[in-house]
């Protein structure tokens, strides 16, 4: 059933279509309508859960980490300071192998105060061990919250679903809203290989020597390999039964491309009518949007950029001291490769400062009309 | 002839704490969870965050309890117990008691606004914090469990704890949760009588054990039990309950307190003391102990 409805409502449709047994949050904007939506489907029944109303961000994701290990489904959402305080646990999911599945909606960090978008608060926690997914589309938000649930649980590793603040987060789209059957077909239930309870007793991570501890995250990375086939196989799946792939990166005109810009969230849309400006001018552009950060896409990047001529990365994020992050993983990507294009580091749109068609036009413009890199860094649209 | 008395065992056989465990000796904590499970059984699943007990379950891949333990960060025992309780039930296990077992560092200090949003929402779980007054674990930090002029490594004899401990049951008592109990070691059927009728009520329940600490009070191991007791026997830690926030009642009666000199001179944490501090002490324990009588008597 096709549906108008907000981008944090389509993380709400996406825990109940996924049949989340166990909500615990706590309300921050831009996330509340998240949660908002969630506790009324809990509480009408539309939602057979327990939703677990916690004093701050890191009872909720503890709260969820013990559901997770007593064996249920469990979702929660939040954005920017709410996900810095969750840190310590985030780092206590993955390494616990708890498969729940979360909602960021990108929001810059204070101080000073911000509820705008921008990519600093999921970036900062990029090496927790989580997998993440960035969209650009409500339609995109749900399929994911329920792709997620079916890649972490494979694997148990958990999943954040980021999403822009505002541009997807409170902007309406219509979205299809799969039939409940159909997704139960796709998505079985939570059955995992380990649970706490009385009948098989076990000490869940107890002290733990260096006899024994870097095994247990050699097997966090071992899986976290498998990841990237993983979400090409559940998003073909879910290709065949909904008609929308989900892959670990989408693509736009970089078949032919001569000139790329790599984007990640919203701003791959507003890429993307700056691509058909530039190819009504002759300008064989493309856009690479890339969808899964961590693990991050190895595999495609480099098939999809090598040979490429140039290559803009538009970063909504900064490593103070270093550069882009996405535009540090996308060289990190290509490096050592045969062919590897000319690649230029942007930075735009922090704090939720809009990224225009203008600004992409600004920041083909400069690409252009260089053979390489002049500097890490180009910044677009500020006043300095 | 003498009529014979019949002693009846309160305290139930079965062992749920094997032996080869990572307690110090004289452990009051390691004593503690044996009694407590006793009470509680089999059908428990605890909550341990980082405190002595995260180590003295012992390092993977072994463990001294045979109920499943889940080792939860610092200041999540009872949000992570919350969950666990959720999940248990969402899976279809109501049965099963949820146990979060914390320090004091753990509960007076980083754990508290964790528990007070559990007991707020009046969670299914039982909290039990054992109580040695200070960071054991990390080597003998002050916490705000530690008693007024206790030496810690943090509170060097110059400059000894100048504040006497949190108040903490009348904090639990503050959110009217259904059932909240002191116990101790040094009374184990008292203790489990409390367990006992703590996994029979609903909701948040709290109880707070006594659990003398040798290496960090700096007595002697065979005196755990005996220091316990005299806490009991001088209204320094007394035996009580409250329900629902409102009914207080002592359990264990004392005639006549003994004086805290008694308790204070079996540790080295209190050498330091002169005469005058040591009175400064027995006034907060008896203005303490009056207040308590005055509560358990309305």
């Amino acid at each position: 059933m096709k549906k108008v409805i907000m981008g944090n409502h389509s993380l709400s449709y996406g825990a109940m279509l996924s049949r989340a047994q166990v909500i615990a949050a706590y309300p921050i904007t831009p996330q509340t309508q998240v949660v908002e939506l969630l506790s009324e489907m809990c509480a009408d029944g539309t939602l057979n859960a327990m939703f677990i109303k916690v004093e701050s961000e890191h009872s909720a994701m503890a709260a969820c980490l013990g559901a997770s290990l007593a064996g249920a489904r469990t979702f929660t959402a939040t954005s920017a300071q709410g996900l810095a305080l969750m840190h310590e646990l985030l780092h206590w999911a993955s390494g616990g192998r708890m498969p729940v599945v979360m909602g960021n909606i990108n929001r810059a960090m204070a101080p000073g105060w911000s509820i705008w978008t921008d990519q600093n608060d999921s970036l900062s926690e990029r090496d927790t061990g989580w997998i993440q997914f960035y969209c650009s589309s409500n339609q995109e938000v749900l399929d994911t919250v329920v792709q997620a649930f079916k890649v972490s649980e494979k694997l148990m590793i958990p999943s954040m679903i980021v999403l822009d603040a505002f541009a997807l987060s409170h902007t309406y789209e219509v979205v299809d809203v799969p039939e409940q059957k159909k997704i139960d077909a796709y998505l079985p239930p939570f059955n995992p290989p380990f649970r706490i309870g009385p009948d098989d007793p076990h000490a869940f991570g107890g002290l733990t020597s260096p006899d024994h501890y870097m095994e247990l995250r050699y097997k966090l990375q071992k899986d976290m390999e498998k990841v990237p086939a993983l979400v090409e196989e559940t998003g073909k799946e879910y290709e065949k039964l909904f008609g929308r792939h989900l892959g670990q990166v989408d693509e736009y005109l970089c078949g032919d491309a001569e000139f790329i810009f790599v984007t990640s969230g919203t701003p791959g849309y507003t890429a993307r009518v700056a691509v058909d400006e530039l190819r009504e001018k002759g300008i064989k552009a493309g856009n690479l949007r890339i969808r899964l950060f961590r693990p991050f896409p190895f595999e495609k990047v480099r098939s999809i950029l090598s040979g490429i001529p140039k290559v803009a990365v538009v970063d909504r994020n900064i490593s103070y001291g270093h550069h882009g992050i996405f535009y540090q993983e996308v060289k990190s990507a290509v490096y050592g490769q045969p062919h590897p294009p000319a690649i230029f580091g942007f930075i735009a749109g922090l704090g939720g400062r809009d990224i225009t068609r203008d600004a992409f036009k600004e920041i083909a413009d400069h690409a252009l009309s260089r053979s390489r890199a002049e500097e890490e860094i180009v910044w677009i649209g500020v006043k300095k | 002839m003498t009529k014979e008395r019949k002693m009846t065992l309160t305290i139930p056989r079965e062992e749920l704490m094997s032996p080869g465990h990572l307690a110090c000796q004289g452990c009051g904590a390691s004593l503690a969870m044996r009694v407590a499970l006793k009470a509680l059984g089999q059908r428990t699943v605890v909550c341990i965050p980082a405190c002595c007990w995260a180590v003295i379950d012992g390092p993977f891949p072994h463990s001294s309890l045979d109920i499943p333990i889940y080792h939860c960060a610092f200041e999540t025992a009872a949000s992570s117990a919350s969950g666990v309780k959720a999940g248990l039930e969402m899976v279809g296990d109501t049965e099963t008691a949820v146990l979060a077992w914390a320090g004091d560092g753990g509960t007076f200090d980083i754990g508290l606004q964790a528990l007070s949003g559990a007991a707020e929402r009046n969670e299914d779980i039982i909290y039990a914090c054992y109580d040695n007054e200070a960071y054991m674990n990390t080597g003998i930090q002050r916490s705000s469990a530690t008693p007024l002029g206790a030496w810690t490594t943090t509170t060097p004899v110059k400059h000894y704890k100048k504040h006497p401990k949190k108040d903490i049951i009348a904090i639990m008592a503050a959110h009217r949760i259904p059932y909240i109990a002191t116990a101790s070691v040094a009374y184990p059927e008292d203790m489990v009588k409390k367990f006992k009728k703590a996994r029979e009520y609903k909701g948040t329940r709290f109880i707070h054990v006594f659990a003398p600490c040798p290496a960090g009070w700096k007595s002697r191991p065979e005196d755990t039990v005996k220091l316990a007791r005299l806490a009991v026997q001088t209204g320094y830690f007394p035996l009580y309950e409250v329900e629902d926030g409102e009914k207080w009642m002592l359990n264990v009666k004392i005639k006549e307190r003994k004086p805290m000199a008694e308790y204070l001179k079996l540790q080295g944490r209190f050498r330091h003391l002169k005469d005058e501090e040591i009175t400064m002490i027995q006034n907060e324990v008896d203005a303490r102990w009056e207040r308590l009588l005055k509560r358990c008597e309305q």
